[in-house]
């Protein structure tokens, strides 16, 4: 077997390592995504501590080879607890000239490049805009270049078993990954069993799987290719026991969770939008918990069907991505109104319009704020981690139904497809969320607020004595009915936003991460948590206590916790990393007329651990 | 449950302490008095029926049943409704809905309510206008409709709502008219005898912006020449002195017939509103559109073999439930690939 490398192959060693950062990069058909999800599954289970970043094209498959068409998966793992992806790779697997052109900038020098030579033909690099071949042109020479024959190598592990060349063709990912497992001593099991579930039914595609991806292991040992291959021992994680979990699915688990502690019935309306179409593909599942699903005919239906479903005594969420909460606009203002449950989510992504469906990020704080029209206040919980999309689901669900109000959960796409370990909590760890149905017709009247939350009593169709209309029409104080008075109308729209500023006394104290005074605040919410506590960890050690800085991430952004005006003002300047165009520090200036200083970045990736430390260190300087 | 064990029910239970704000003379009330007097006969709890509305003159209706009543907002009561009734299929639900709401704002949830056989009354109040916008042409105006917003005449080709319903797998659809008290009762009670989603276009005249639309069908001289009352196993007669029928044509199509001269009531069609396929309950919606025609009331098409949407989800509910037992959240929690990171 031929291999191409540009130095003589001595005996290989095991060197064990702290991280590594791999990322796999190719054609949207190569199969990039399910490689490195198995590659993260295998090494999650070994114990690793992981950060996932997946990265794909809005197309489901632009032209074979073309540069619109890379899809890329990269995983950091690590033997420490880390928190995002990592800003630069260690190994990259490029399957085609596309991937490699896209990609290589992120590849440390000296990272092990492993290249599909079999995909370097000249229409191929015609086809990603390549004048040379980088593989024989020396532009590579800073790194470590294995060119793998894998097209070749993978026909010439599965000839025997008679299948056609493209099908064969469809496997060179799992030979990839097998060497991948080979560079970084990991058992194949959890793969093995993966493939025998997922091809269960087709033997042949059984069995060609398992022999492409043994092939490229056994490639790795035979050949020597690597010189070195690495040991990443297990991370010392919080005990107990564990399970890796994508934003989506924590949102799909927490609302279950959520349904269970409440003793309601989980309703989803729903319409399919990237990126946040998962979480219906995972509730849709869980008919054993009774959980509805329904697949609306369009967002409006979705978030309308969920209204009703809440005013039947439901647990309501309706799950969509920023161009799906434009259109749920109005009806939001209903359930604002009518004073019923109501859980949001919406999975951000790039705008405006369609923008960028596949990509992240933050841009919707301000539409979640104030995207309805009049004084419509709304609730709004904000994931930080993959993992934490668990636990804000139960809180957005807590508050929905404690205070009788829509609340929207924000999470990003980013978080949806991005991957971590997770502790997974007993079931006493979980926060109860009592629900009480009136049912007392005796002087019964449908907006008598309860003085503590000023929350309005949920009176279901079905409870005799009970019978009652509601509206988006103004409401008189107290009895519910249909009333134009003024000074009635202002009543109530400072009842309704009375209501929601309540909630503060009912949410944590904001607590800083880090140094609780002086020279810098980080003030964040959302996807950048773990970038940002990786950088402020980095400075804080690197500094030694020469600069106080604190990081405060924001879960509750509406209402703001009651003390978050005490802590802006404990330190000497305040930066506001958003992956926007600073929305939360516009509400912080408006709020708390603070100097809030922004980073803000829009090109539908998160931040990178090091350009936050820059900054850092600038404000520091 | 029967009647037996309710407390009796009248229309005064139905009526609400809130003022009727419906211009006067406006059809909206006669709807009003109709199905407050049908709601005591069905032997439901009071507190079971919920009526559910859009935005529109029309959707004040739940203000004044005093039932369970959500005005929601404009063309989404289908929507609302199936939310409801998905999580309460026990629960009689009735939505009141106008001509814009369902038809032009609403319009998709009005059809995807229909073909998913939502277990819904759906009261379509087409006064071919907009009232409470005070005065636009709606989706059924006719062409060349002068509006305050078409002072030269509209050019929209106007939906037939009967046809459309159809055309969205309706498996209720009747007509009434506002100012037939008897023979709106009779169709709201048939309508509620319908285990699916039940489809009722009750023409109304709006006083205000449109009066006389119906008058060629409500006016005492001209309603019989211009009206077909169908019923179930019926030939299809018509005319002031029932001389007038619709005969079947070779080609499939149908043609109005003057009785006598060797035609006679065999020789007609025979209203089948039981057939399963719309085909024929299609054809008779658009006979209206037709040079000397008559316009169809009563019950189009009454096929009840389709199971309810809400019905469906229950039982797969439920069989998933048998198969799997009930959810257990620790199981779930813990479910996939685990691994284990013991304390040192």
């Amino acid at each position: 077997m031929a291999t191409t490398t540009d130095i003589p192959l001595p005996k290989t060693k095991r060197e064990v390592i702290d991280r590594a950062v791999i990322r796999f990069a190719g054609d949207s058909g190569d199969g990039m995504q399910v490689t490195g999800s198995q590659f993260t599954n295998t090494v999650a289970l070994y114990g690793n501590d992981i950060a996932t970043f997946p990265d794909f094209p809005a197309e489901i498959r632009a032209p074979a080879g073309t540069l619109p068409g890379v899809s890329g998966y990269q995983l950091h793992f690590s033997s420490n607890e880390i928190f995002t992806p990592g800003d630069a790779v260690d190994v990259l697997i490029a399957m085609n000239p596309a991937a490699l052109k896209t990609n290589i900038a992120d590849l440390k020098a000296n990272g092990i490049l492993i290249v599909n030579s079999d995909a370097f033909a000249e229409t191929d690099l015609r086809k990603a805009q390549m004048t040379s071949n980088p593989l024989e042109d020396h532009s590579l020479d800073k790194y470590r270049l294995f060119s793998v024959e894998l097209e070749r190598l993978t026909k010439t592990a599965l000839e025997h078993l008679g299948m056609d060349a493209k099908s064969i063709s469809r496997c060179k990912n799992f030979f990839a990954l097998g060497m991948c497992y080979w560079l970084y001593n990991r058992s194949m099991d959890s793969t093995v069993r993966w493939i025998e579930a997922k091809f269960g039914k087709k033997p042949l595609l059984v069995e060609a799987n398992k022999l492409a991806m043994k092939a490229g292991y056994a490639y790795c040992e035979a050949t020597e290719a690597f010189q070195v291959s690495y040991e990443i021992p297990p991370a010392k994680l919080e005990p107990g026991l564990y399970r890796n979990l994508s934003g989506n699915q924590a949102l799909a688990l927490g609302f279950v969770a959520a349904s269970q502690k409440s003793g309601l019935r989980l309703f989803q309306g729903s319409y399919p939008i990237t990126p946040a179409s998962d979480i219906l593909h995972e509730l849709s599942q869980y008919k054993d918990f009774g959980v509805i699903t329904f697949q609306a005919e369009d967002e409006i239906a979705a978030v309308t069907s969920a209204i009703g479903a809440a005013y039947a005594g439901a647990l309501a969420i309706t799950t969509t991505s920023g161009p799906g909460m434009a259109l749920k606009t109005e009806a939001m203002g209903l359930a604002v109104a009518v004073e019923i449950p109501l859980v949001v989510c919406d999975i951000q992504r790039g705008g405006p319009s369609t923008g960028l469906p596949t990509k992240t990020e933050q841009a919707d704080l301000l539409q979640a704020l104030f995207g309805r029209n009049s004084e419509a206040p709304i609730p709004i919980v904000a994931a930080a981690t993959p993992s934490d999309c668990f636990w804000a689901a139960m809180e957005a669900s807590r508050i929905a139904v404690k205070y009788m109000v829509p609340v929207i959960l924000l999470s990003d796409g980013y978080l949806a497809n991005g991957a971590e370990p997770w502790r997974i909590p007993e079931l006493n760890e979980l926060p109860d969320i009592p629900v009480k149905f009136e049912t007392n017709p005796v002087d019964f009247k449908p907006y008598r607020r309860d003085p503590q939350t000023l929350s309005r009593p949920w009176a279901v169709p079905g409870t005799p004595g009970l019978e009652h209309r509601i509206g988006g029409l103004e409401k008189q104080d107290v009895s519910g009915n249909i009333n134009y008075e003024p000074l009635n109308h202002e009543k109530m729209v400072r009842l309704r936003a009375a209501k929601v500023e309540a909630i503060a006394q009912d949410i944590p104290l904001a607590e800083p991460e880090g140094d609780s005074d002086g020279d810098l605040l980080i003030v964040a919410w959302g996807s950048t948590h773990g970038s940002i506590t990786a950088a402020v960890k980095a400075q804080r050690q690197k500094l030694g206590g020469r600069g106080r800085i604190g990081h405060l991430h924001l879960r509750h952004l509406n209402p703001l916790p009651l003390n978050l005006g005490d802590i802006l003002k404990r330190y000497k300047k305040v930066l506001v990393p958003e992956l926007n165009m600073g929305q939360l520090s516009w509400v912080l200036r408006a709020k708390f007329l603070v100097n809030a200083i922004g980073l803000n970045k829009i090109q539908g990736r998160p931040f990178k651990q090091s350009e936050l430390e820059q900054k850092i260190e600038e404000l520091l300087d | 449950m029967t009647t037996a064990t309710l407390p009796l029910l009248t229309k005064k239970d139905f009526q609400t302490d809130q003022e009727v704000r419906w211009c006067p003379g406006c059809g909206d009330y006669a709807i009003l008095s109709a199905v407050q007097s049908v709601f005591p006969e069905l032997g439901i709890k009071r507190e079971n029926f919920v009526v559910i509305s859009g935005i529109g003159c029309s959707s004040r209706f739940p203000y004044y049943m005093n039932t369970f009543g959500f005005h929601t907002i404009h063309g989404r009561a289908p929507a609302v409704a199936t939310g409801l009734k998905t999580i309460r299929p026990d629960l009689e639900v009735w939505v009141a809905t106008g001509d814009g709401d369902a038809l032009s704002i609403g319009g998709n949830h009005t059809i995807h309510m229909l073909r998913r056989n939502v277990g819904l009354k759906v009261l379509l109040f087409n006064n071919r206008i907009y009232g409470l916008t005070k005065g636009q042409y709606s989706p059924t105006s006719e062409m060349n409709k002068k509006t305050k917003s078409t002072p030269y005449g509209s050019l929209d080709r106007p939906f037939n709502p009967i046809s459309l319903a159809i055309g969205a797998e309706a498996t209720f659809v009747a007509r009434s008219i506002d100012v037939f008290q008897g023979h709106l009762k009779d169709t709201l009670k048939h309508a509620a005898g319908h285990k699916g989603s039940a489809f009722i276009e009750i023409l109304q005249n709006c006083n205000i912006f449109n009066d006389g639309a119906w008058f060629s069908l409500t006016e005492k001289d001209a309603r019989s020449e211009h009206i077909l009352q169908l019923e179930h196993g019926k030939p299809l007669v018509f005319g002031k002195n029932r001389d007038k029928g619709i005969r079947r044509k070779l080609d499939g199509d149908i043609e109005v017939v003057q009785l006598g001269n060797g035609v006679s009531e065999s020789d007609l069609l025979v209203h089948d509103a039981h057939h399963p396929r719309p085909s024929y309950a299609f054809l008779l919606s658009h006979m209206e559109l037709r040079e000397g025609f008559p316009t169809p009331i009563g019950v189009l098409r009454a096929w009840d073999e389709v199971p309810r949407y809400e019905d469906l989800i229950h039982e797969q509910l439920k069989e998933v439930q048998d198969k799997r037992g009930p959810g257990d959240l620790n199981k779930l929690l813990r479910a996939g690939d685990t691994w284990r990171v013991e304390a040192r």
